[in-house]
């Protein structure tokens, strides 16, 4: 078995071997989910580690393997899987989150059989929908990772609400997921190459570019299919109230990880394999995503309960992402990826810190609560530096990615003017709230019912560690990931902005920066940068 | 045809060792009749080793790829419905033996239902299919609700009956042809004459009673509540089965120049059955019933597959009642184990069956996933093969994408009510019942059986779907 074989096979088995455990034993429950998702994590540090010195493909993907006894031959289907620059990060970032959330799960104390099976399904699911290469499976694993999602907020969520966030939340991104789907059975049909390989379909599709008829078909349904599991305005409002009912691992792994699941499926699908149609929607793209920063920023700043607005905030953060894929070149989808894993490890950090403080108050509402900073030492340092992360304060990772997506933004003449809106949106409006939230929950009088709440201990703190830790660190040296993201996304931006290719080689040379950034004199050359262009 | 006649046999040998046995060993008569019937179906796996085809009785009985992949699914179907009616079968107040021999008789019928190359031999296998399932529908006598299954079921079936004989002889009246291959020569000339269109109507109108597609659904949820069971699992499965393979026949091989005319019919008998079917089910509270609505959405599915007019389609259906087998023979056994000691069906009684029997749950869980389309089980693949199918013909009709839209609506509308059955069996409060279940040996192999296909299908679709493929050959 490959390294990645087993980062995708062994949750699946381990869910496979608890349905066979008695269900008294919960510790066992609960000792495998952690082990099963540490190693894991081992496991994908380790390719992360590797993947530069790994062999490459012709078409750029490493530690590539096959098992054929998936799929049908005859449908050209076969499971493959492999990563480059785009999944490598993701695929990281998912794993660690993945064993964060396992941590988070002591608050579940019924049906701990259930709820551990499912935790490893949806985890074996996240990491297989990301590193398939073929697009069948690509589809197969997000929804084997779906259905859990439903089914952990249906049982396991909190709230008065949950019956309906789980209806909602389930009619949302089922209806997302199939439209998706229909997109993608139209694209394998239409290429003529008979294949699900993505590779493979990419390969010939740059050879055979479909008809612009089929383009306009298609992408719409891969755009709005897609875009409702990334929760692209309007269609975002389910993930605020489905986000606060989940119980804090779902809501982790959710909105850290398997809503990234959309908009990897534009960068690695949509976007090169239909360049007419992504240069004509892109643009619609870019004013949604004002919706996602502005309107969903200030419905944030609206919020009284704190999971509700972690929950608006992410949604806003994708509007950021969006506006990088907008930009159709180098600088701003590389940046979209980068803020892809970043808001994966802030999103996972932030849900696993408010499901900390819920467990002990009952509560999150933020006029309850206050002054805790002064019992919560280590969660309360930790929420501020995730509100901090949120609001693009740099040494995050976010930073990196936020920056370069505007940087990307207004290099497209005609993006300025949303750039603008957008940069006013993340940084002053995510400040806003974001601050507000910290004040009210932290400091300021703290209610006496909270005298006995205590901080986390060392176990529990580990969680929160780990996340912080891969937020700095790759906040400090992005080149860590940027370097490699970067091959990558030339090639699928060279697919998808063909007509561009020359003013974007001819700067390529320029146009560096989130590689070779020194890390410490940040501020100075990216000004000088900035008026590059 | 030998298969053919040795179940012939083995149904009048079940009714005659009734005579000398004593009613005590009752149950080794109905689990030796499932294993004869298991062997058999090992059998075609040996004789019939792909090539050897044929036709017998002056080509109204064409042995083929087609014929031997529905008479597998067929023959699969009757062994495992045969044990759940041994488990059934302290329900049944008299004549177990009679309930065994009728089921094998119903199995004959859609045997040769799958060979059928002829309107005679078309009605007299679905006449064969359908008079024993009116007795098998009524044969819980102490309940009204079965004897009016029974008696709608009669009613309506004879009616539809009727229908099919007299389209039938409207179509010889015309052309003076019984067999397909002769009809299929001469039908593009009638293409125009309305009596000849009116008798295809009318046949079509008797198979879709078969497979209950709008708007000859009606019968459907009343005679699923009511029938015993076991009855209800082999006329979900086995009858609807049936119907298709007379439906891809008479539709592809009889009138291929007039189906090619008639895509947009289809769709939009196939559009609505998916709605009815789904959108009903949504308040049932009684298991057998939801799953009756849900067959008749699920005969939607299988139309689009026919709709499609394509061999991928056809290839499709038969995925898709592959993996069906096996999901509703799941669902059904459970519902046999469990509810067979309660008066109603209704999905309270499944409190607390996570702790009763931890199989039955996890064997009604993925059956209900698997229903619903969601990977990694049959469903999903199933469900795949049918909209690559119609969105292939998208670009030459647009109502195609309008259907493949339709059925997305449906599926989503699906996932309410097959989840509030899962909910019933995980999260729901204990019921008054807590005693954990006994399984018999063989129920826990259909248990195993069935759990296993839905997986089989789900992950490894590749032989069964060369099968389907091949099979879809013979239509064109």
């Amino acid at each position: 078995m490959t390294t990645l074989t087993l980062i995708f096979a062994l949750p699946l088995l381990a869910a496979l071997a608890l349905v066979f455990v008695p269900r008294s034993f919960a510790v066992v429950m609960r000792g495998t989910a952690l082990l099963v998702t540490f190693i894991t994590m081992l496991l994908a540090i380790l390719m992360f580690a590797q993947f530069n010195g790994a062999p490459v493909d012709a078409d750029g993907y490493r530690f590539v393997s096959t098992i054929p006894a998936f799929g049908a031959a005859s449908l050209g289907m076969a499971l493959k899987l492999g990563v480059d620059g785009l999944n490598v990060g993701l695929v990281l970032m998912g794993a660690i989150v993945a064993f964060a959330a396992a941590c988070c799960s002591y608050e579940i104390r019924t049906r701990e059989k259930e709820f551990y099976i499912l935790l490893l399904v949806m985890t074996g699911g996240i990491l297989g929908a990301f590193m398939s290469l073929d697009l069948f499976f690509f589809y197969f694993f997000h929804e084997l990772a779906l259905v859990p999602t439903f089914i952990m907020i249906g049982v396991w969520g909190r709230g008065e609400r949950k019956n309906y966030a789980t209806f909602q939340i389930t009619l949302y991104l089922s209806i997302g997921a199939l439209i998706a789907l229909i997109g993608l059975i139209a694209l394998y049909l239409q290429s003529g190459a008979h294949t699900f390989d993505i590779p493979a379909l990419t390969r010939h599709i740059a050879q055979h570019p479909l008809s612009k008829q089929s383009q306009n078909f298609i992408f719409p349904l891969l755009l709005f299919g897609f875009g409702i599991l990334v929760s692209l305005w309007p269609f975002h409002s389910w993930a605020p109230l489905g986000y606060g009912s989940a119980p804090t691992a779902t809501a982790m792994l959710h909105a850290g990880v398997l809503k990234k699941f959309g908009l990897y499926g534009l960068i690695r699908i949509a976007l090169p394999l239909m360049p007419q149609a992504a240069q004509y929607w892109m643009w619609v793209v870019a004013w949604l995503c004002l919706g996602n920063i502005l309107y969903v920023g200030w419905v944030a700043m609206r919020q009284k309960d704190l999971n509700l607005l972690i929950g608006n905030s992410s949604v806003a953060h994708m509007g950021v992402i969006f506006l990088g894929l907008a930009s159709l070149n180098i600088i701003g989808v590389t940046g979209a990826v980068v803020i892809m894993v970043a808001h994966g490890f802030l999103a996972a950090l932030s849900f696993g810190l408010s499901g900390y403080i819920y467990n002990q108050t009952g509560t999150l509402e933020m006029s309850q609560l206050g002054g805790l900073a002064r019992k919560l030492r280590f969660v309360g340092v930790a929420l501020t530096m995730a509100a901090l992360a949120g609001c693009g304060l740099p040494g995050f990772f976010n930073f990196v990615g936020e920056i370069t997506v505007f940087f990307g933004a207004w290099s497209q003449p005609g993006l300025r003017v949303v750039t603008v809106f957008a940069v006013w949106g993340a940084l002053i409006i995510g400040a806003v709230y974001m601050m507000r939230a910290v004040r009210a929950i932290l400091h300021g009088p703290m209610p006496d019912r909270w005298e006995g709440i205590a901080d986390a201990n060392v176990w529990r703190k580990l969680p929160y560690a780990i996340l912080l830790a891969s937020l700095l660190i790759f906040g400090f040296f992005p080149r860590l990931l940027t370097e490699k993201i970067q091959p990558t996304m030339t090639n699928i931006v060279a697919a998808a902005a063909p007509q561009e290719q020359p003013t974007l080689a001819a700067s390529a040379g320029k146009y560096e920066m989130p590689a070779n950034l020194p890390m410490l004199d940040l501020p100075d050359n990216l000004s000088g940068k900035a008026r590059t262009y | 045809m030998s298969l053919e006649i040795t179940v012939v046999l083995l149904g009048l040998a079940v009714l005659l060792a009734d005579l000398w046995m004593a009613p005590e060993r009752r149950r080794a008569l109905g689990y030796a009749s499932a294993a004869i019937v298991g062997i058999l179906l090992l059998n075609t796996f040996d004789s019939h080793s792909g090539t050897v085809f044929g036709s017998a009785a002056g080509g109204m009985f064409v042995q083929d790829a087609l014929s031997i992949f529905f008479k597998r699914l067929f023959l699969l179907a009757t062994a495992m419905v045969l044990i759940l009616a041994v488990e059934f079968s302290d329900r049944i107040t008299a004549g177990v033996s009679e309930y065994y021999s009728l089921i094998i008789f119903a199995l004959a019928g859609m045997l040769f239902a799958a060979s059928s190359n002829n309107f005679v031999m078309l009605f007299v296998s679905i006449e064969l299919i359908t008079v024993t399932f009116y007795v098998l529908t009524s044969f819980s006598r102490g309940k009204v609700a079965s004897l009016e299954a029974g008696v709608k079921y009669l009613i309506l079936g004879a009616l539809s009956s009727a229908f099919m004989v007299y389209g039938i002889a409207l179509v010889w009246g015309t052309t003076g042809k019984f067999s397909f291959t002769e009809l299929a020569q001469v039908a593009g000339d009638y293409s125009q004459n309305k009596v000849f269109l009116t008798g295809v109507l009318f046949i079509l109108a008797g198979l879709g009673f078969k497979i209950a597609a709008f708007p000859f659904q009606m019968w459907t949820p009343d005679v699923y509540q009511g029938a015993p069971t076991p009855t209800t699992a082999f006329l979900a499965i086995g009858s609807k089965a049936a119907g298709f393979v007379l439906l891809l026949r008479f539709l592809f091989t009889a009138i291929p120049a007039i189906t090619d005319h008639w895509s947009n019919l289809l769709i939009v008998i196939s559009a609505i059955t998916i709605l009815y079917g789904n959108l009903c089910a949504i308040p049932q509270r009684n298991l057998k019933r939801l799953l009756g609505y849900s067959s008749i959405a699920h005969a939607g599915y299988l139309l689009m597959g026919v709709a499609a007019l394509t061999s991928a389609g056809q290839a499709a259906v038969m995925y898709y009642l592959g993996g069906y087998l096996f999901t509703t023979i799941a669902a059904f056994a459970v519902i046999v184990l469990v509810m067979r000691h309660l008066d109603s069906e209704d999905i309270g009684g499944l409190a607390g069956l996570s702790r009763r029997s931890p199989l039955l749950a996890l064997t009604l869980t993925l059956a209900m996933v698997s229903l619903a389309g969601l990977p990694p089980l049959a469903g999903f693949f199933g469900k795949f093969l049918l909209l690559k199918a119609i969105i292939e013909q998208g670009p030459a009709n647009h109502g195609y994408y309008w259907l493949a839209f339709t059925a997305l609506a449906g599926v989503v509308i699906s996932l309410y009510y097959y989840f509030g059955v899962i909910r019933a069996v995980y999260f729901s409060k204990e019921g008054a019942d807590a005693a954990p279940l006994e399984i018999s040996r063989p129920a826990q192999f259909v248990l195993g059986v069935c759990i296993l296909g839905i997986f089989w299908l789900g992950l490894f679709p590749g032989a069964v779907l060369d099968f389907a493929t091949e099979a879809a050959q013979v239509l064109r």
